[in-house]
């Protein structure tokens, strides 16, 4: 199970990093998904199988589908890549890697926690049901009327202007 | 005796009635009214005065209280009037002088604008001096004493649309009150160390000897009375102050206001009594002052300075009589000046009235023939002043002080006074002879009234005859006015002198009055007129220089200080904090490019340090 | 055996690395998707603590998140097209319009 985790984890994070270094952007949201195909498996081996579907059907394949649909819609041509690639070079990255690293070694020691490993245990997608529709109902409401929120504005904002 | 109110509340009436309603009254009306107030005040004082005679109310005083004004656990103080001798004798000075000068102001002041603004003024200086003189209690004799102040600035300011009449008033009024600051210093002493102020309580429980409080009050009232009568190191107002009518400086700057001073050392003098050093002062001062303005006299060119100095010099002969304890001869010396130099001021006033309000005495000349009855009147005051032997008035009054120098003893305050006496008498008869002798310089116009000429030939009488109330002992020794005066200022002490002292001061003033003849068939006087103003001549002139070095000591540094503060530092220094605050929202304004990268990046960086101080913590 | 901290450490790291991508990157498409980067990571670090506890509530948290996500990415993709018609390009560099002028 170890294995499948750490083999996991390191994809992820290889595909993250090439994700944010490309200067075509369609070929920066494949390799996102990528990594997301990734976290699924690596919540797979953590025992919530759930969540591995919601991320494979809802963020892999409907949030970045929208994305990658208004992408290609952007229809970005080769000066566009061009520019892209000026904006990427090596010397603009040394500052935020700076910032980076500070905020990487005050948190990497105190969010750590130091605990005991455990065996591994499932919850189940039953458990997740219950417990949403009566313990965290309200969680259910608020979250649709985000969505309605979002919807609306999104098409307000998306009309053509007359 | 009851009506002893009266005397002070009928000028005030006048006073009110005429700041009211003066410019409707139209000027008969308040020339009428102006002049009754203080004449029925007079009359009234007059019978007051008979009936004292008749009746002499017992313990030497009356006593009319009116109300109490202020109440409080350490403080008491009552208003009321209170009559002594001493009170008495200037109620009468002040009420019939003050008529007459009303008179002869009614005429003398015809046709000017504010006509009825004017014996406004003057009835309200005639209340608070009597309101000065009759109270009870110093903080009452201090409104007084600030009234007469105020009226002082408003009449000698009357002529308020040349700048200079408004820088003179400003002058006087300013110098008296920084003394008046000393004044009330010491009247708050007096107040919080015993109590009270009523004069009758100061003057009679006294202190132990040795004790600091009369040292320190005396001293601190003193100033006051150096600034109220123009002594050194206070006198500088009073040449300048000659810029008013010369009514105002006959009724003000030389029968009554300057003599307050004089009034409020005899009156509290058992407190001054047990301030020897400050004695010692008085004494110096009257000296010295005597002696300079003299000397000042001798250089003027305007009629009316050679007045305001001389003025000066006769108070510091009655300050010089009150430093060595002869209350009753400088209160005589008092009498006699106030009514020559009345009469004085009041034929100035009517030289210079026909002649156009002419006042150098260069441009006058030979004018005994044309105004006769002005040259017998000033001559008759120019003796007085000069204490012409037997004949005059300032003669007794000026021999009793002058014995009572030499009997302190004080031998060297006496040399002060003899040299003073002969200045006095060569100054006077230099005036003479220069105003009234020689070439007619500029023609006289216009006739004199009724109105002039009484108020005139009253004081010139008085002038020859009111000495003959006090005399040396080698005259007879008739002692009327200190008999009078006894049961306020004690007895009167007798000196036994030998002969050489009545007789150098019978020779004195013949010696001056010789000399100035001389001087004036020479041309010396003349010649004055156009010599170049040496540094020492200047010195001399200006009264020793006090005026030039106040201003480089005191108003210099002071309008330098108010230069400097023009701009309200203070001000500036919370308006750092607003320039402060501009400067740094002009810095944090560059923050806000509209970047959205940079906008992240110093968010980042925000929370890295956000999170190092907590981590820290 | 799961070792929790190798899997918030993971999680840590994916945030970092969406970091990264948002101060870096100008293309506006580039810091939507790094902001992505970033939510799913928060997500992964949510499952990861329901899991240590046994609770569903890590689940349900991550479903919260992805609503979040979706609806965020909506309006912004919008708000992107939009500024497109306005700049030529989409460089966030660019849309400046609300800095202080002086």
């Amino acid at each position: 199970m170890s294995l499948l985790f750490i083999i996991s984890a390191v994809l992820a994070l290889l595909t993250t990093a090439l994700a944010i270094t490309r200067a075509n952007p369609v070929h920066a949201l494949l390799y996102f998904v990528l990594s997301l195909l990734c976290m699924a498996v690596i919540f797979f081996t953590l025992g919530a199988p759930f969540a591995a579907a919601l991320q494979v059907i809802v963020y892999a394949g409907a949030i970045m589908v929208l994305f990658l649909f208004v992408v290609m819609m952007l229809a970005l041509d080769k000066a566009a890549m061009g520019r892209e690639r000026d904006w990427i070079a090596r010397p603009v990255w040394v500052p935020p890697l700076l910032l980076i690293g500070l905020l990487a070694t005050e948190l990497g020691r105190r969010m750590l926690p130091r605990t005991v490993p455990t065996a591994p245990i499932s919850v189940t997608p039953q458990a997740v049901g219950v417990k949403l529709f009566t313990t965290d109902l309200a969680a259910v409401e608020l979250a649709s009327m985000l969505l309605l929120a979002g919807l609306i504005a999104a098409f307000h904002l998306g009309r053509r202007d007359p | 005796m009851t009506h002893l109110w009266a005397i002070p509340a009928l000028p005030l009436a006048g006073a009110i009635i005429l700041g009211l309603a003066g410019p409707t009254l139209g000027p008969r009306m308040s020339a009428i009214i102006g002049t009754a107030s203080v004449g029925l005040a007079a009359i009234i004082a007059i019978g007051i005065g008979i009936g004292w005679l008749q009746h002499p109310p017992p313990g030497g005083a009356f006593v009319q209280p009116l109300w109490t004004w202020v109440s409080l656990p350490g403080l008491t103080i009552r208003c009321g009037l209170t009559l002594d001798p001493v009170a008495l004798l200037m109620v009468l000075v002040i009420t019939i002088i003050g008529s007459l000068i009303h008179l002869f102001s009614t005429e003398y002041m015809a046709g000017e604008a504010g006509y009825a603004r004017y014996f406004a003024y003057l009835n309200l200086f005639v209340a608070a001096m009597l309101l000065l003189v009759l109270a009870d209690d110093l903080l009452v004799l201090f409104i007084g004493w600030e009234g007469v102040g105020v009226c002082s600035y408003l009449l000698v300011g009357f002529w308020f649309a040349d700048p200079a009449n408004g820088m003179a008033a400003q002058k006087s009024f300013i110098v008296t009150r920084i003394a008046d600051i000393a004044m009330l210093a010491g009247l708050l002493l007096l107040s919080t160390q015993r109590g009270t102020l009523d004069i009758h309580d100061l003057t009679t429980s006294l202190l132990p000897r040795g004790a600091w409080l009369p040292e320190a009050a005396a001293a601190l009232l003193l100033v006051g009375c150096l600034g109220k009568s123009a002594q050194l190191p206070l006198h500088s107002w009073l040449p300048d102050a000659m810029a008013g009518p010369t009514p105002v400086s006959a009724l003000i700057h030389a029968a009554t206001m300057v003599t307050a001073g004089v009034y409020l050392v005899v009156r509290l003098h058992p407190l001054f009594m047990q301030a020897p050093w400050v004695m010692h002062g008085i004494a110096i001062g009257g000296a010295l002052t005597l002696l300079i303005a003299a000397a000042a006299g001798l250089f003027q060119t305007d009629i009316k300075r050679v007045l305001a100095y001389s003025t000066m010099s006769q108070i510091g002969y009655m300050f010089v009589a009150l430093g060595v304890g002869a209350w009753s001869a400088a209160m005589f010396h008092f009498l006699t000046h106030a009514v020559f130099k009345a009469l004085l001021f009041l034929s100035a006033g009517a030289v210079t009235m026909r002649l156009h309000h002419e006042q150098d005495i260069f441009a006058m000349g030979g004018l005994r023939r044309p105004l006769p009855a002005a040259f017998v009147c000033f001559v008759i005051g120019a003796a007085s002043l000069a204490a012409l032997p037997l004949v005059t008035a300032g003669f007794f009054s000026k021999e009793i002080i002058l014995g009572a120098l030499w009997a302190a003893p004080a031998p060297a305050l006496w040399a002060a006074g003899i040299t003073g006496a002969l200045l006095t008498s060569i100054y006077s008869f230099r005036l003479i002879f220069t105003v009234f002798f020689g070439p007619v310089i500029t023609k006289p116009s216009g006739a004199y009234g009724i109105r002039i000429l009484l108020p005139l030939f009253m004081l010139a009488i008085a002038a020859l005859c009111v000495g003959w109330l006090e005399t040396p002992g080698f005259l007879g020794g008739n002692h009327l006015l200190s008999a009078f005066l006894e049961p306020a200022n004690g007895e009167a002490a007798v000196p036994i002198l030998s002969p050489l002292i009545p007789l150098t001061g019978c020779l004195v003033p013949l010696i001056g009055n010789g000399i100035a003849w001389v001087l004036h068939r020479r041309g010396v006087w003349r010649a004055q007129a156009s010599r170049v103003q040496t540094p020492l001549l200047g010195f001399l002139t200006s009264a020793c220089g006090f005026d030039a070095a106040y201003r480089a000591l005191l108003v210099r540094p002071y309008l330098q200080l108010v230069a400097a503060l023009r701009d309200d530092p203070v001000d500036q220094l919370s308006l750092w904090a607003e320039h402060a605050a501009i400067a740094l929202h002009r810095r944090l304004r560059a923050t806000q490019t509209g970047h959205l990268r940079r906008y992240a990046a110093w968010m980042m960086a925000g929370v890295v340090a956000t999170i190092a101080m907590v981590l820290l913590a | 055996m799961i070792a929790w901290p190798m899997s918030a450490g993971l999680a840590l790291a994916l945030f970092l690395l969406g970091l990264l991508g948002l101060l870096t990157r100008r293309n506006l498409i580039f810091v939507l998707m790094s902001i992505e980067i970033m939510l799913n990571a928060t997500g992964l670090l949510f499952v990861t603590a329901g899991m240590r506890w046994g609770n569903p509530d890590g689940q349900i948290m991550l479903i919260l998140v992805l609503n979040l996500a979706g609806a965020e990415l909506a309006l912004g993709l919008v708000l992107l097209l939009r500024l497109r018609g306005r700049l030529p390009t989409l460089d966030g560099d660019r849309a400046t319009l609300l800095r202080d002028a002086p």
